[in-house]
């Protein structure tokens, strides 16, 4: 590595984050309440209120940086990467650490930043070059190769709140891929628009590589990542787990724990007087316990258990969360053998199969639960007790199809899709005898 | 790249007061332009009058002032007529009351911005402050056709107009700055600056002369910046009121404190801005 681009040492950043509120009932206690706040405030004693508490976004990392270098950086989602580039575009400071920074640090945390909706899109690439930091000559001088870059010649002089958001988008970007700092720091914008005008952006983006500038990439797609950074780092918790070549970065990140696991036993039982919870495993679809699932493929939750009482009406399920915490979807024991039976008693195994092209990419949190019906008791409720990780390998075959981009949803699903061409636009080409031969007849 | 000496920005935290790093904002100035001109272009888009409400707003608040203090509570003018007397004042105060009421919101409208890219944030204020000059040049030139139509001619007392209105700024860019960044904790801010405005509106000699108050009482008013940018407004246009003096020496010495302490304040709490906005 050649000249330093960016150095930190022992960087780490804390947040105050508000704590769940107690539900006020009376407008009284929602006085009591404010004025409580208030007076807690003003003596600067916020956590002393008991409605906040800090946690740290990012802490203790360090690293080099060389000129030049492009660098991914991976992690789930809170694990700090945003917080770090933030800290790198001088945009918040950090809690504790120091660090120094060779150059213009250029920032595109999300497209769009700077734009007025009122404002005509000539106006805006102005108004958001030199809010992104250029000199007005410097977008003067680069202002057809922005416009053309968009593909938006024709409505640059329309308030850009009458443009559709993929328009809107693509002269967001393009004003953003022509910055030309020393050093750029990205987060998951390349989220946006077509494949087409996406892989245009790719390109200007390695170009931007390619000519001794510094780039720091976030995004959660690690085909990106591997194919535009040699380098990449891995953030857990807000710590640096893991910095080095991408290739192995990646894979450490796709297969590592982050503390979760695809098999877990009970040592002690948890559970009622009726059932009581001994093993949860994640199985691919041809019976491996994994915890990396391939998106087209299908996947197996069991749960082993221990009926202490005959006699009763159970009902397994399981509840799904992704990374962000959203409840994907609930599954309840339909077997249609056990359905509104008594069970006996002895050691029994509950499986779901899960279709392929179901669930999303990502984290996925398995809920262990099960009940007596009639009456209702609970006997176990174990949150968190598996998780697995979907991917896609991004071949083309599974439902997004050549898209390589986020895509959004929690679910997924492999739809039969019908293309039709209705009516034919390429009457006017030359020469296309079928073509002519049909008109001629009609 | 042939660079041979790159800046380097050092990252760190910091604490207490800040120094106010004005060289960046002075190399931020394109932006400083084009944020004030889009305000400008922004601010009466949409709207069936367009800029024509720059005038109509201090022009009817006139009215309203020569109805009911100059004809029904007998005010006294200075000598002058009470329209022209109140608008020479109006047409300062709305520029101040404008700009304190569009900065204090500045940074909280483009907290979107101000957590994706960094930039002096002065600026934000700054811009919307300064996008309240052209309102001041259109209001002004209707004072001087009123002017005009009262045959009133200016001295050469004059030209000692541009000096009030730089006190107006910094008054207006210091309360400004305060307001802002208290707006980005303290969302109250934004129910408490119209309050403050017409409260403000009635503490500085607008609808009344400062001749009304003898002297030491006179000077102790000119603890309120904008009084005294009022009275130097009439005497250099009208020719009436308080020549500058002891008053006018308390109201510079007011605009500037309040400048250094709202700019010391929006430096010392702008490093959390990104975090809280």
């Amino acid at each position: 590595m050649g000249r330093l681009a960016i150095r930190v040492d022992g960087l780490g950043k804390q947040y105050r984050i508000q704590a769940v509120q107690q539900r006020y009932k009376t407008v009284r206690d929602s006085l009591m309440g404010a004025v409580r706040g208030l007076g807690a405030r003003l003596r600067g004693d916020v956590d002393g209120a008991g409605r906040s508490e800090m946690i740290w976004a990012l802490r203790d990392v360090s690293f080099e940086v060389g000129s030049g270098e492009v660098v991914g950086v991976i992690g789930l989602n809170g694990a700090g990467k945003s917080t770090l580039l933030r800290l790198l575009a001088r945009i918040t400071e950090p809690t504790v650490g120091r660090g120094e920074v060779h150059g213009r640090v250029g920032s595109l945390l999300e497209v769009g930043t700077g734009f007025h909706q009122e404002l005509t899109g000539r106006e805006n690439v102005y108004l958001s070059g030199v809010t992104l930091g250029m000199k007005t000559a410097e977008v003067a001088r680069k202002f057809d190769e922005i416009v053309a870059f968009a593909e938006m010649a024709k409505f640059i002089d329309t308030p850009v709140k009458h443009y559709s958001s993929g328009m809107y988008t693509r002269l967001a970007f393009s004003v953003a891929a022509h910055l030309e700092p020393e050093i750029l720091v990205v987060d998951e914008v390349l989220a946006v628009g077509d494949t087409r005008f996406q892989k245009k952006c790719l390109t200007k983006m390695s170009a931007a590589g390619y000519e001794g500038r510094t780039v720091l990439f976030v995004s959660h797609n690690m085909g990106t990542i591997a194919r535009l950074c040699p380098r990449a780092m891995l953030l857990e918790g807000g710590r640096l787990v893991q910095d080095g070549p991408s290739n192995e970065v990646v894979s450490a990140y796709l297969h590592g724990g982050s503390g979760t696991t695809a098999v877990r036993e009970f040592s002690e039982p948890p559970g009622g007087d009726i059932a009581r919870l001994r093993v949860v495993r994640v199985r691919t679809g041809d019976g491996r316990i994994a915890q990396v699932i391939d998106v087209r493929q299908s996947v197996s939750i069991e749960m082993e258990y221990d009926v202490l009482q005959p006699g009763h009406q159970l009902l397994p399920q399981y509840q799904l969360y992704n990374e962000e915490g959203i409840h994907v979807c609930s599954l309840h024991d339909v077997d249609p053998t056990w359905r509104g039976r008594e069970r006996p008693a002895g050691r029994w195994t509950t499986t779901v199969t899960i279709p392929a092209n179901f669930l999303s990419e990502g984290m996925i949190f398995v809920r262990v639960i099960l009940m007596a019906l009639n009456p209702t008791i609970h006997q176990f409720s174990r949150s968190e007790v598996v998780a697995f990780r979907v991917v896609d390998s991004m071949e083309g075959d599974a439902a997004r199809g050549d898209w390589t981009g986020t895509m959004e949803g929690i679910v997924r699903p492999m739809l039969p899709w019908t293309n039709e061409l209705t009516e034919s636009g390429e009457s006017d080409v030359p020469g296309d005898d079928a073509k002519t031969g049909r008109r001629a007849r009609g | 790249m042939p660079e041979t000496a790159l800046p380097v920005f050092h990252i760190g935290p910091t604490s207490g007061w800040r120094s106010l790093k004005l060289g960046e904002v002075w190399q931020a100035r394109e932006l400083l332009y084009f944020l004030t001109l889009s305000n400008i272009k922004v601010k009466y888009k949409q709207t069936l009058l367009g800029a024509s409400w720059a005038i109509i707003q201090p022009f009817f608040t006139m009215v309203v002032f020569s109805l009911f203090f100059g004809r029904l509570a007998k005010m006294p003018s200075d000598g002058a007529p009470y329209p022209i007397f109140t608008f020479a004042a109006l047409v300062p105060w709305t520029f101040f009351a404008n700009g304190l009421t569009q900065s204090s919101e500045s940074v909280v409208r483009i907290g979107n911005t101000v957590k994706r890219v960094y930039f002096p944030r002065l600026i934000i204020p700054l811009s919307s402050i300064m996008s309240g000059l052209v309102d001041f040049v259109l209001a002004f030139v209707v004072l001087l056709g009123m002017m005009l139509y009262y045959g009133i001619m200016p001295g050469l007392h004059v030209l000692w107009l541009p000096v009030f209105l730089l006190l107006a700024l910094a008054t207006a860019l210091g309360a400004g700055f305060f307001l802002a960044a208290l707006n980005v904790e303290y969302r109250d801010v934004r129910y408490v600056v119209p309050f403050l405005v017409q409260i403000w509106l009635f503490a500085t000699p607008i609808a009344y002369p400062s001749s009304l108050l003898s002297e030491p009482w006179r000077t102790v008013y000119g603890l309120n910046p904008m009084a005294g940018v009022i009275e130097g407004f009439r005497w250099a246009l009208l020719g009436t009121g308080v020549a500058p003096g002891p008053m006018l020496g308390v109201s510079a010495a007011g605009a500037l404190l309040f400048l250094v302490v709202g700019t010391l304040y929006f430096r010392r709490v702008e490093r959390t801005f990104a975090d809280v906005v």
